[in-house]
């Protein structure tokens, strides 16, 4: 069983701006040492000199021509917006 | 009779001869899902009364347009994929109010072709699930049992298209998100290959392995959609530029002397006696067909489940850190910024998409990046090569879409690895990038079971000849089941 403490729990729910009660930190503490321990098979495979894919497809570099065209208006942009205001998205203030 | 049990070219004739008007189908369309939509909750948003004047619109555009082969076609679109105007939640109760103000690639071609979109579909939420539970509004239900999962993610767009309500529906497929609800719903469902088909506009899960694909009642009703959204796309820099064939002409071929690998792994422990019976049966019908049938091996393919995991899990971390209730999605106060995205996410996202993004994010942490993530993308290369070498000398690869017919709703919700684990005939597909298509192949304990047949990249002709052969030499696709 792959070591999942509490506290690793809690780090990365923090990192992955998460935020959970005392009964779900330990459900995943549970349930994501047995994916890991789950996961750790991959080590029976000897992979030393195999290039990792990070994309299955031969595509490269894709560019376009830097050329001005047409954007979503203020209008728009705001309209899924939870809270805006004098035409800017609003948010609580991060500084005091 | 509804015209819900016609294909799609057989509807395309009638109206283009102007037999029947468009509008008429929509009615049909819309009284279907009013009759069987509450046994089975294939929907979360219907959009009627845009529908029906879209259709009386089109009804004057006959003479103009009616040549178009998807014109005045109804059809329901899962919720992950943006439609303008019309609500995309992508099953998550953060994303309950979400108007796109963009329609997905997709989306505008099929437009353009005139389709008419009666509704979107319901799914896991953000296509993390294989059973549809994990959908934040409702679970949808398998319309041949309703005790029963219509499997997932696309579970509302499989469940749809057996039931009737529409002739075709569009999902995605990260990791069997298409082939698996085909296969338990007893319908045809294509994974194009990676690249195929633009995933702009569709929300991001695992964007090295998200693709989307149609799903129908027949081969060719397949083919006729497939046909208008691939193609390469400006905005997705992942499309890949390659010309699109004609897809329908793949019909018309036979299948003899076409040489079929069957994967020993792909029948071996964890596969149902009764599914092994029927892809049997399968075989041997299309070595009566002039098939040459030869058992191979995927060695790596046992690792796809664990490397999977990892890398569409990571992927899902980052992608859905914009979920933070700032620009949109329904946003929960806090005490200062990193508490609203907190508490926003907290509530907003389910239990199974925590999950993920907590997988994703120990991944992908520092100390733990080579060890799991780094190694997940090297077992992807090694998965890669297995499918190279068998397609080198094979047309097609083929074995069951999934170990299981649907299971019961309740049955596996609390035990995510061996949810995860469902998955394990179509994962290893998505991290090779190939096409995959599930057809009907029979039944077992009355459920339906499907064949799976995957190909080499950009090649769907021919997983459409073989299943079309298969189809006309079999009577699966044809049952329906009683509702």
């Amino acid at each position: 069983m792959a070591k999942i403490t509490k506290e690793e729990v809690e780090h990365v729910a923090d990192l992955a701006r998460l935020k959970f009660s005392e009964e779900e930190k330990e459900m995943f503490t549970e349930q994501m040492g047995k994916i890991i321990t789950y996961a750790e098979r991959l080590n029976d495979l000897n992979t030393e000199d195999v290039e990792p894919t990070t994309h299955v497809m031969n595509v490269h570099n894709v560019l376009r021509a830097d050329e001005e065209r047409p954007s979503v208006s203020r209008e728009e942009a705001l309209k899924n917006a939870p809270a805006s205001k004098d035409g800017q998205v609003e948010v609580p203030s991060v500084l005091d | 009779m509804s015209f819900m049990e016609e294909s799609i070219s057989s509807l395309h004739e009638k109206i283009k001869n102007k037999e029947v008007k468009v509008s008429e189908i929509t009615e049909s369309a819309y009284q279907r899902i009013q009759e069987v939509d509450d046994s089975i909750n294939a929907f979360l948003t219907l959009d009627e009364s845009n529908a029906m004047s879209k259709a009386s619109e089109l009804d004057e555009k006959v003479a103009e347009n009616g040549d178009q082969p998807l014109f005045g076609i109804p059809a329901g679109i899962k919720d992950n994929i943006m439609t303008a105007g019309l609500k995309t939640t992508c099953a998550s109760q953060l994303l309950d109010d979400f108007d796109p103000i963009h329609n997905a690639t997709v989306m505008e071609r099929l437009n353009e072709q005139n389709i008419i979109t009666v509704g979107k579909l319901n799914m896991d939420e953000f296509a993390m699930g294989s059973s549809n539970e994990n959908s934040g509004y409702h679970v949808t239900k398998n319309p041949w049992n309703t005790d029963y999962v219509p499997g997932g993610s696309s579970g509302g767009s499989a469940a749809a298209v057996a039931a009737g309500q529409v002739p075709f529906t569009l999902g995605s497929d990260t990791g069997g998100s298409i082939r698996q609800p085909a296969s338990f719903c007893g319908v045809v469902g294509l994974k194009p290959t990676y690249g195929r088909v633009s995933r702009y506009g569709l929300v991001a899960f695992a964007s090295s392995l998200d693709q989307i694909g149609p799903i129908t009642r027949t081969v060719e009703d397949n083919a006729y959609v497939l046909q208008q959204i691939a193609g390469h796309d400006d905005r997705d820099s992942t499309s890949v530029d390659v010309s699109v064939p004609n897809y329908l002409s793949a019909m018309e071929g036979n299948i003899n002397g076409l040489r079929i690998a069957v994967p020993k792994e792909f029948l071996e422990e964890g596969v149902d006696a009764g599914v092994k019976e029927q892809i049997q049966t399968a075989i041997k019908t299309l070595e009566g067909l002039g098939a040459e049938v030869n058992e191979v091996s995927l060695p790596n393919s046992q690792y796809a489940v664990a490397a999977y995991y990892i890398l569409a899990s990571s992927e899902a971390s980052a992608n859905l850190a914009r979920f933070d209730g700032i620009r949109y999605g329904v946003r929960k106060d806090g005490d200062d910024l990193i508490d609203v995205y907190k508490n926003t996410r907290s509530e907003g996202f389910g239990e199974e998409v925590k999950r993920r993004i907590m997988l994703g994010t120990f991944a992908l942490s520092t100390g733990y990046y080579d060890a799991y993530y780094k190694k997940a993308q090297k077992v992807r290369t090694l998965i890669r090569e297995d499918f190279n070498q068998v397609l080198h000398s094979y047309d097609v690869i083929l074995g069951p879409t999934a170990p299981t017919t649907a299971f019961k709703i309740g049955d596996n919700i609390n035990d995510p690895l061996t949810m995860y684990t469902n998955d394990i005939l179509t994962i290893p597909v998505n991290l090779a990038g190939n096409p995959a298509l599930s057809v009907p192949c029979g039944f077992s304990n009355g459920l339906p079971v499907g064949m799976q047949l995957i190909g080499k990249p950009f090649e769907e002709r021919i997983l459409y000849r073989v299943a079309h052969a298969y189809e006309q030499a079999t009577e699966h696709t044809k049952e329906r089941p009683a509702l």
